[in-house]
């Protein structure tokens, strides 16, 4: 009985976390976000080295073979540092889906170059799992037409695309037929857009396989993902907000000594320290536990979004006026985890969905 | 990650289950008894006070944090009995193996452990409940005897208890942690008075208790003169630790899932509410995370890792999630959720809900409140300064 991360996982995480605190700390997001930068070849090429976009593909596919477990580990890290780099699209759900639904042809030209990092990948399947303005992809004879929104890593160079009867196509981004558009969004750490099909040529998945069981597990996976970004991002905050306090005097005295200031932050770690070991479980469910793997997803995305949520206001509220500030940043945290939230089902979507997985809902 | 128990503890959990299926009989009989037999039969099966020296009248097993955790997993899904329970079983014990003389152990445990001896705990006072150590009670030396003199409050079941252990100041000069000492004594010593106090949910569990000039032989002291608070604080750890059952949560979730089939408003069923079903996901997803943050705290015991954080908010998060998850059971029946008493035949339940929910704002208070949790949470945790204390006036 072992239920906590082997050495090899904490040291995952610490290489990680030491890379991105010298290379990429708030001052590169700053600067990713003020020049409206696409991508951010500087640290890419620094995770590159480290594996992180190989992580999760099979070390004969040029990868570290790691487990969705590892991956979720990652994704905390890097919403921690509010990294700008693509991760959740490009190194977890293509790849995965390539690995799970790809044929050896697929597999053996796109896995080499997504653990690389040659290659990105934008995943749009946000369709999935709850359509807004009735957008939707129809593939007929090869081509693709119709509209996908809030791709995952859109700054991307290949993209894989859900269509309405639940299968998935490649489709390169300098590909005839396809008009790129991003979106603007309060998180400026990962790029996200629109992505319009006219004709476009469109590569089906031809591994076999049940393509709507696919698309059910990448939603699955992406989810704890964003649970796992957003654990990442909200313990940032806790950390900033007491540092904070314990520094700040008012009064003749440190706001850390005042009650309300200190439940506060007392309410903040109480309700994100289980998330913790929530993000774990359903990191290890998604491959160890499959019974379990959809609801746990669920209840990770759902309730790690609300405590996040609460964090991410209450940990500005702790800094004061100086919170509301761009001077001490602490809103690219705030901004990261109110964008975890709405990707692939908000709240209310992904606890409605636990309900129908456990048919209490039709 | 291994979530296994291993081949070793799953053979323990098959012994168990044996166990069960021939003896649920005996677990299920009632009256006292009934209840000390049954008691009995665990001790010596090593299912009750099992790491328990032999000598003191306990079964004698090496510690074994996995072993424990089957006991209670199976007993829960069995429904029957773990045996007696009290303040003397889970926090005297713990305590007497502790700091207790060894003449102490030999006196004490078995009686307490076999239930013969029922105990109570004379802590809290009417002005010092979460400034415990402001206590007033007092104890002077009178040749070979103490003079207790004083007020205990919150006393569960002081109405049926045989001793007490009890907080006194006994060096009233001193600093006010280091003036108390932990003294035990009989509750039918000459001079103890026992008032009842009702509680919300209409339930006679706690007492006031009053001291007058009650005469207890010097030795019967817990550690030596002024150290009560060290030997109070070991408890107060034990207790907070003991409120974390996931398997009760789960079990009562299970259970509204059931009630929101069943109640009908307009002739819908609750469950097709979608208002309601998500206030019921939302409880699921709380509850899950608190089940994953036991598991985390069971392995973190059993492989020796630090999880003080995750430890330190679960008196706070559990509490309070009872209290709403019970409190949503009341909405999902609405009108009939108001029913109370003990035999309506309007009931779901047998009542519980409505129990709980005020039982769980009871305990949200007691053994701590929530706003001295989140003191704790912040100090030692989060490492952040204490009040300041204010100048004497």
């Amino acid at each position: 009985m072992d239920f906590g991360l082997s050495q090899e996982q904490t040291l995952l995480q610490d290489q990680l976390s030491r890379f991105l605190s010298q290379n990429a700390a708030l001052a590169r997001a700053r600067v990713f976000a003020a020049e409206n930068q696409a991508r951010a070849p500087d640290v890419e090429a620094g995770l590159a080295e480290l594996g992180v976009p190989g992580l999760i593909i099979p070390e004969e596919e040029g990868g570290v073979g790691l487990s969705l477990l590892d991956a979720a580990l990652a994704c905390e890290v890097l919403g921690r540092h509010v990294t700008p780099a693509p991760f959740i699209g490009s190194s977890v759900l293509a790849p995965l889906a390539l690995m799970q639904g790809g044929d050896a042809g697929q597999r053996g030209v796109w896995l080499p170059k997504l653990a690389a990092g040659s290659t990105v990948a934008g995943v749009a399947i946000s369709e999935a799992a709850g359509a807004r303005e009735n957008a939707g992809v129809e593939a007929r004879d090869g081509k693709l037409f119709g509209r996908a929104l809030f791709v995952i890593d859109f700054e991307a160079d290949l993209y894989l695309v859900a269509d309405r009867s639940k299968r998935l196509h490649l489709v390169a981004a300098d590909a005839p037929g396809l008009t790129r558009t991003r979106l603007p969004t309060i998180d400026t750490t990962r790029p996200t857009g629109e992505l319009l099909f006219d004709g476009a040529p469109g590569e089906p998945l031809a591994g076999g396989g049940d393509p709507a069981a696919l698309i059910r597990r990448l939603i699955d996976v992406g989810r704890v993902m964003y649970a796992a970004d957003t654990l990442g991002a909200a313990q940032a905050m806790i950390d900033q907000a007491v540092v904070y306090a314990k520094g700040r005097e008012q009064f003749g005295r440190s706001i850390a000594t005042f009650q309300a200031v200190k439940h506060m932050c007392a309410e903040m770690a109480a309700s994100l320290e289980p998330c913790r070991a929530l993000v774990w479980y359903a990191g290890h469910a998604l491959t160890s536990l499959p019974e379990e793997a959809s609801v746990t997803a669920c209840h990770a995305k759902a309730h790690v979004s609300e405590v996040g949520t609460r964090v991410a206001r209450t940990a500005t509220e702790v800094h004061g006026g100086m919170g509301f500030t761009d001077l001490v940043g602490l809103h690219y945290w705030f901004k990261r985890i109110g964008f975890n939230r709405q990707m692939l089902g908000g709240p209310q979507a992904v606890r409605e969905d636990a309900a129908r997985l456990q048919s209490l809902a039709a | 990650m291994d979530l296994s128990f291993g081949e070793e503890h799953e053979a323990f959990r098959r012994e168990v289950v044996g166990f069960l299926e021939t003896h649920r009989e005996a677990g299920a009989r009632s009256g006292r008894q009934a209840a000390l037999e049954w008691q009995r039969l665990l001790i010596e099966q090593g299912y009750a006070g099992r790491t328990i020296p032999k000598a003191y009248g306990g079964h004698g097993a090496e510690p074994d944090i996995l072993k424990a955790r089957i006991i209670a997993e199976e007993f829960a899904r069995a429904q029957v009995s773990t045996g007696l329970g009290g303040q003397g079983i889970s926090m005297l014990i713990p305590t007497l193996l502790e700091v207790g003389s060894e003449e102490q152990r030999r006196q004490f445990i078995g009686p307490t452990l076999r239930g013969e001896t029922v105990w109570c705990q004379g802590y809290s006072e009417p002005g010092a409940g979460s400034d415990l150590a402001n206590l007033r009670t007092k104890a002077e030396l009178d040749g070979d005897e103490w003079v207790i003199n004083g007020q205990k409050i919150w006393t569960s079941t002081a109405h049926l208890a045989d001793w007490i252990f009890c907080l006194v100041r006994t060096e009233p000069d001193a600093p006010k942690h280091q003036g108390i000492s932990f003294l035990l004594f009989s509750m039918k010593t000459p001079g103890i008075e026992i008032r009842p106090l009702i509680d919300m949910t209409g339930g006679h569990s706690f007492n006031e208790v009053f001291f007058t000039d009650v005469r207890v032989p010097a030795g019967q002291i817990v550690g030596k003169r002024g150290d009560g608070w060290k030997v109070a604080n070991a408890i107060l750890r034990h207790e907070r630790g003991s409120l974390a059952d996931p398997n009760t949560m789960l079990s009562r979730l299970n259970a509204m899932k059931t009630l929101m089939r069943n109640e009908t408003l307009d002739g819908r069923r609750v469950i097709d509410d979608p208002v309601f079903r998500d206030r019921l996901m939302a409880i699921e997803g709380r509850v899950m995370a608190m089940r994953c943050n036991d598991l985390r705290l069971l392995s973190g015991a059993v492989n020796g890792h630090d999880t003080s954080l995750a430890g330190m908010i679960v008196k706070l998060e559990t509490t309070e999630l009872r209290h709403d998850l019970e409190g949503l059971a009341i909405d999902v029946m609405g009108e009939f959720g108001l029913i109370y008493g003990e035999d309506a035949p309007q009931l779901r339940n047998n009542g519980s809900w409505q129990w709980n929910y005020m039982f769980f704002l009871g305990l949200i208070i007691g053994g701590g409140t929530s706003q001295i949790q989140k003191n704790i949470i912040a100090e030692r945790g989060l490492g952040m300064p204490r009040e300041p204390k204010l100048a004497p006036a």
